[in-house]
């Protein structure tokens, strides 16, 4: 396997009033989709921030081969600013780096296009429907072509719908960048990280420590009705049952 | 239709107050200088319309100097100390003293300090000094009020300090600093005409010299014309802060 992109090892975070986290390895390569799935609490965003390079560990070593502003993030809520357009919003991490503005707002223009946005460049977050806003904080993090792209449970507030059509378009924009950017996915739907990532990753309830590790089968992008082939749902279940595994400790008195 | 609706019961109400009063004060026979019936009102604001008019503008005027006073001090020190945890920690309770002082006690120390030529000096001093903890408190919550996860992402693309504050805190602290500034008008009004009264020897001739000097020769409807305009004045700020409130923040 090539070097990878981003990596823990043996991580620890010392958390106020709970037992510490970790210690947590975890590799991420380049271009490839990883899925985190674990509990509420187990450590998912910490781990996320610690890949992004946002948070300092307690002990052990964070790998990152990237350069600053190489990096993506997408949070749970779109996280817009509200007083400022579309393409303003999009084109805030090129002027943050020192972009002109003008050439700033024409690629960030291009990305709303990418996801779907391109005729909503002057709207105001609180014009924008959910679905609409997660795709132009898509867009945001994608604006600078970053090697890896970090989504926290991006998705968890849509509609089901809006949700398939999102990680259909996730997955397009993946497949079609050039290099492609490694992707990890924090999510707690089992369905959601097999049908998007080439491996899932379980995270412990309490430590945060991957206790699984699985590659997904078939192709990606995912061909139409995979969702109704058994290998999906064997997966699935595999998955769903490292889940159970991996809470149990947390449901002894 | 609606707003004829929405107007009736407070316009209802407010002409059964006046007449009533108007009928108390005749039935009973009250002497004028007692309480005046509300048409006695309206001629002393006729009569002295042209005096209280320049007052009231006098009064705006320092209610104003003493906003714009506290905003660049209570701005720039709230901007100061944002920057660091104990900056904030050494600063609040000097803040806090500063508001739970009763601004008429201070205001005599003023006055000598100002210079007793320069009472106006004093009551925009002391008004600012009303108005400082609302704006320095609003803008202060403001700046730290930014969005956890949008400070991450400046954070992720390696912001200045310079970017930051421009970009993303100065903006979050908009609408803390307007809900500030509305709170601070209002006490500025206040802080001015506590202040004018306190020194009450005319050398401002602000409302408050109006009231005094009514009160001195007994002219009650005068008083009450006095009492009016502050309420209008009052009004008149509030509007003015709400306007550029709304047109700073068309979202």
């Amino acid at each position: 396997m090539a070097d990878p992109i981003a990596a823990l090892r043996g991580v620890t975070v010392d958390l106020v009033g709970r037992a510490p986290l970790g210690p947590i390895d975890l590799n991420v390569a380049q271009g490839e989709i990883l899925a985190l799935v674990g509990a509420s609490g187990a450590g998912k965003s910490t781990t996320l921030r610690l890949l992004a390079g946002l948070q300092t560990p307690s002990a052990g070593d964070v790998i990152r081969a990237l350069g600053v502003g190489r990096t993506g993030f997408v949070f749970q809520s779109p996280t817009l600013m509200p007083w400022a357009e579309a393409v303003t919003n999009v084109a805030l991490p090129l002027e943050l780096a020192g972009m002109a503005r003008s050439q700033a707002r024409e690629r960030a223009a291009l990305a709303l296009s990418a996801v779907g946005l391109g005729d909503r460049p002057d709207a105001r977050p609180s014009q924008l429907s959910g679905g609409m806003a997660m795709r132009a904080a898509l867009a945001r993090a994608l604006v600078t072509a970053p090697d890896l792209l970090l989504l926290d449970e991006p998705f968890a507030a849509l509609d089901s719908v809006t949700r398939r059509r999102l990680i259909e378009d996730l997955h397009a924009l993946w497949a079609t960048a050039q290099p492609r950017p490694a992707m990890v996915f924090v999510t707690h739907d089992v369905e959601e990280a097999v049908y998007l990532a080439q491996r899932v990753v379980v995270l412990a309830a309490a430590t945060g420590r991957p206790v699984a590790d699985l590659a997904t089968p078939g192709p990606l992008p995912r061909p139409a009705r995979w969702r109704a082939e058994p290998a999906y749902r064997q997966t699935v279940e595999a998955i769903a049952d490292a889940l159970e595994a991996a809470m149990r400790p947390e449901a002894a008195p | 239709m609606r707003r004829l609706t929405e107007l009736a019961p407070p316009i209802g109400l407010a002409v059964l107050l006046l007449a009533g009063w108007e009928a108390a004060c005749r039935l009973l026979d009250l002497p004028v200088y007692f309480l005046p019936p509300p048409s006695a009102v309206a001629v002393a604001l006729v009569e002295a319309g042209p005096r209280l008019a320049a007052s009231a503008l006098v009064t705006f005027g320092m209610a104003v100097q003493a906003l714009v006073l506290a905003g660049l001090v209570g701005g720039g020190l709230a901007l100061a100390v944002s920057l660091h945890p104990a900056a904030e920690r050494a600063v609040r309770p000097l803040a806090v003293a500063l508001q739970v002082t009763p601004v008429v006690a201070v205001a005599p120390l003023v006055l000598i300090w100002a210079g007793l030529d320069h009472a106006d000096r004093a009551v925009v001093a002391l008004a600012a000094v009303v108005a400082f903890f609302p704006l320095f408190s609003g803008i202060l919550t403001g700046l730290k009020s930014a969005d956890p996860d949008l400070e991450r992402l400046f954070d992720l693309y390696g912001a200045t300090p310079l970017q930051r504050l421009w970009r993303l805190r100065l903006p979050s602290a908009l609408p803390f600093a307007l809900e500030g500034l509305r709170v601070a008008a209002g006490l500025a009004v206040i802080g001015a005409v506590v202040a004018e009264f306190v020194s009450g020897s005319g050398a401002t001739q602000g409302l408050a010299w109006r009231l005094l000097e009514a009160g001195n020769r007994l002219r009650t409807a005068e008083m009450l014309g006095g009492v009016l305009c502050l309420t209008l004045l009052g009004l008149v700020l509030n509007a003015v802060v709400g306007v550029i409130g709304r047109f700073l923040l068309r979202r």
